[in-house]
């Protein structure tokens, strides 16, 4: 970078964010607010039981156990077993795993998509904008879950499918936010000044307008990850996620349903696992929000 | 300002001419890009269903049919003909009400889906009441309180309200007041001929479910529009008139806090709808979500079309009829976006 541009580019620093924020630490920011650092810690469990479970779980989550059927907590199983003897915890952390990487996954096509288009829209202000907007407004009035039924219904039930579905219809949440705060950024006088050394779109776009709305699009995938997670539990207790037997928190749900009366601890577990997860996401989202930017502290 | 620049009575009726003139103009554009909308949701769905692998008939028949077979209700069903005419077919069907047979059992869908819309209307009414009850107080209170120990403990109860979801309260209020209290029935639906308190007492903890949730997210939106229209000025003077804190928020903070509120519940509205088809399930109602699914499951595709449409048609409108409320109630809104 030249003397020149390192000028031009030093005030982009100070200008998005508070004097003094800027320069101490991502952590020490986090920890900064006590609804982002609850949050922070919540998720970071569910990571973490997630990626554990990748390798070992108490028992095998598939591995019926003919006469240990709704067998109450115990210390050999914490959280019991269910009507085939299977160990509650081990299913529900492998259900953490399948949970957590199908809304990823979502939130990934909705990125992917969604962010390049709010772009695209925000530098080309003509036509090419206002279709991509008008395209991320009809596929905003379109319910998600409806599209993902209608999905599955061409295509059949499968973790792809439930995966795509909610992907698709989130595309429209990044490509707005993208949007509007792209055009924020590109309306400020340093773009104007990069414009005028001669710097192509692209490169504005990468060194200018990304960095500075990071912080927005970071708050925006954990509060969209809370909603991807209770769609995906939604559809797989429909029927129309992951298919049995793989344990999935919506699927476990379902089947516990069928033995109220003999255990009615079984809906307990993942209705709380998909509680907690969701609180988590929805504090670190709405924290981080708080802290990146302040004019809305307070306000919701 | 002076006493002669101040409009004059003839100037307001004026202004209120060219309000209404606008607010016409605003739902003739509106009602323009509704109905390209819906087409290209037509046009979305109807390809999505009919494009992908999987013949319907094939299905139907089961993998045992002979070709011919398969042929001969391929033909019967319409499908062999250009998707182009499918499409036409259908949406004339539509358009004109006549919503088709089903593939499966040969029977009109039209009668099928309003005996299902007498118990999701009623569900969706019932989430919404119940939804309005307790964002409102809860809203206001933790409003009014929000600097207070009370107002956080309140705003917190909304945020487990939020995350908890509303297939997963279902089952808890099944626990509670059908398998321990045995109060309430646990599942299934009394038709409204065979007896109206048995039909709204199926209904009762179906429609807790679903407002219950919706009621959370409501209450956070007019939390924030309250604490806002508490700062603002014309509340310190109603005040300065003499009026009571109450006084002057019932009197003039509520109408212009309900302004953002509206727009939100024009999203809760939808929310409940699709909510309908999740919480049917938890309950086995016999609504239009459960003939969805049902549909899905048997691949009666033209059924899943219908319903889908139908849904889709319903969510927009809603919105629509929110978005012009919006514009009525406040005057100030632009009616250009």
């Amino acid at each position: 970078m030249t003397e020149r541009e390192a000028a031009i580019t030093t005030p982009t620093e100070t200008e998005t964010s508070p004097p003094g924020v800027t320069r101490s630490s991502p952590l020490k920011l986090l920890l900064s607010s006590p609804s982002a650092t609850a949050g922070a810690i919540i998720v970071g469990i569910a990571v973490i039981v997630a990626v554990v479970s990748i390798w070992w779980t108490p028992y095998g989550p598939l591995t019926v156990n003919t006469g240990a059927e709704f067998l109450r907590p115990s210390l050999a199983h914490p959280l019991g077993t269910d009507e085939y003897g299977r160990d509650v915890l081990s299913r529900l952390m492998t259900g953490t795993q399948i949970t957590l990487l199908s809304s990823l996954g979502a939130v990934a096509i909705a990125l992917v998509v969604g962010v390049p288009a709010g772009l695209i829209a925000a530098f080309r202000r003509g036509t090419t904008g206002e279709i991509i907007m008008r395209g991320a407004d009809l596929l905003y009035s379109f319910p998600a879950l409806l599209a993902a039924i209608t999905l599955v219904a061409a295509l059949g039930a499968s973790t792809l499918t439930a995966t795509l579905a909610i992907g698709i219809a989130s595309i429209p949440v990044f490509a707005r936010v993208t949007r509007s705060t792209a055009l924020g950024v590109l309306s400020t006088d340093y773009v104007l000044a990069a414009r005028a050394y001669g710097r192509s779109s692209l490169q504005i776009a990468r060194r200018h307008v990304l960095p500075n709305i990071m912080p927005i699009l970071v708050a925006q995938i954990a509060l969209l990850l809370s909603v991807t997670i209770l769609a995906v539990a939604a559809l797989s207790y429909l029927g129309l996620g992951t298919p049995p037997p793989a344990p999935t928190w919506g699927g476990m749900l379902e089947s516990a349903q069928n033995y109220l009366y003999q255990d009615p601890l079984l809906v307990l577990w993942p209705g709380l696992a998909i509680a907690v997860t969701v609180f988590g996401l929805n504090a670190l989202g709405d924290g981080l929000r708080d802290i990146l930017d302040p004019t809305l502290k307070g306000r919701s | 300002m002076l006493i002669a620049d101040l409009p004059k009575a003839n100037d307001i009726a004026s202004r209120r001419r060219a309000h209404v003139h606008e607010l016409r103009r605003f739902l003739v554009r509106r009602l323009a890009t509704l109905v390209i909308t819906l087409f290209l949701a037509s046009v979305l769905v109807f390809w999505i269903l009919n494009i992908l692998p999987g013949k319907p008939a094939q299905v139907i028949l089961g993998t045992q049919a002979t070709p011919s077979a398969v042929a001969a209700l391929t033909a019967k069903l319409g499908l062999n003909r250009p998707l182009v005419d499918q499409y036409l077919h259908w949406i004339h069907g539509l358009l004109t009400l006549h919503l088709g047979d089903s593939y499966i059992s040969s029977q009109p869908i039209a009668p099928v889906i309003g005996a299902a819309l007498e118990v999701t209307g009623p569900l969706v009414l019932g989430g919404l009441l119940v939804g309005l009850l307790i964002a409102i107080p809860l809203g206001i209170a933790s409003a009014i309180h929000h600097t207070k120990r009370s107002g956080v403990v309140l705003s917190g109860l909304a945020q487990v309200g939020i995350a908890v979801p509303n297939f997963v309260l279902g089952i808890l209020l099944i626990i509670v007041f059908a398998v321990d209290l045995k109060v309430l029935p646990a599942s299934g639906f009394t038709t409204w001929s065979t007896s109206v308190t048995g039909a709204l007492e199926s209904l009762v903890l179906p429609a807790i479910s679903l407002g219950l949730v919706e009621g959370a997210i409501l209450a956070r939106y007019i939390r924030t529009s309250v604490v806002e229209v508490l700062g603002a000025d014309f509340l310190r003077t109603a005040r300065a008139k003499g009026l009571r804190p109450n006084q002057a928020l019932v009197r003039h903070g509520l109408r212009n806090a309900s302004i953002p509120v509206l727009t939100v519940l024009g999203l809760e509205l939808s929310g409940l709808i699709i909510g309908a088809v999740v919480i049917e399930a938890v309950f086995t109602l016999p609504g239009l979500g459960s003939l969805l699914l049902s549909s899905v499951a048997n691949r009666d595709l033209i059924t899943v079309q219908d319903i889908v449409m139908l849904v889709a048609t319903t969510v927009l409108v809603v919105n629509l009829i929110v978005d012009l409320l919006y514009r009525i109630i406040d005057p100030r809104m632009g009616l250009r976006s």
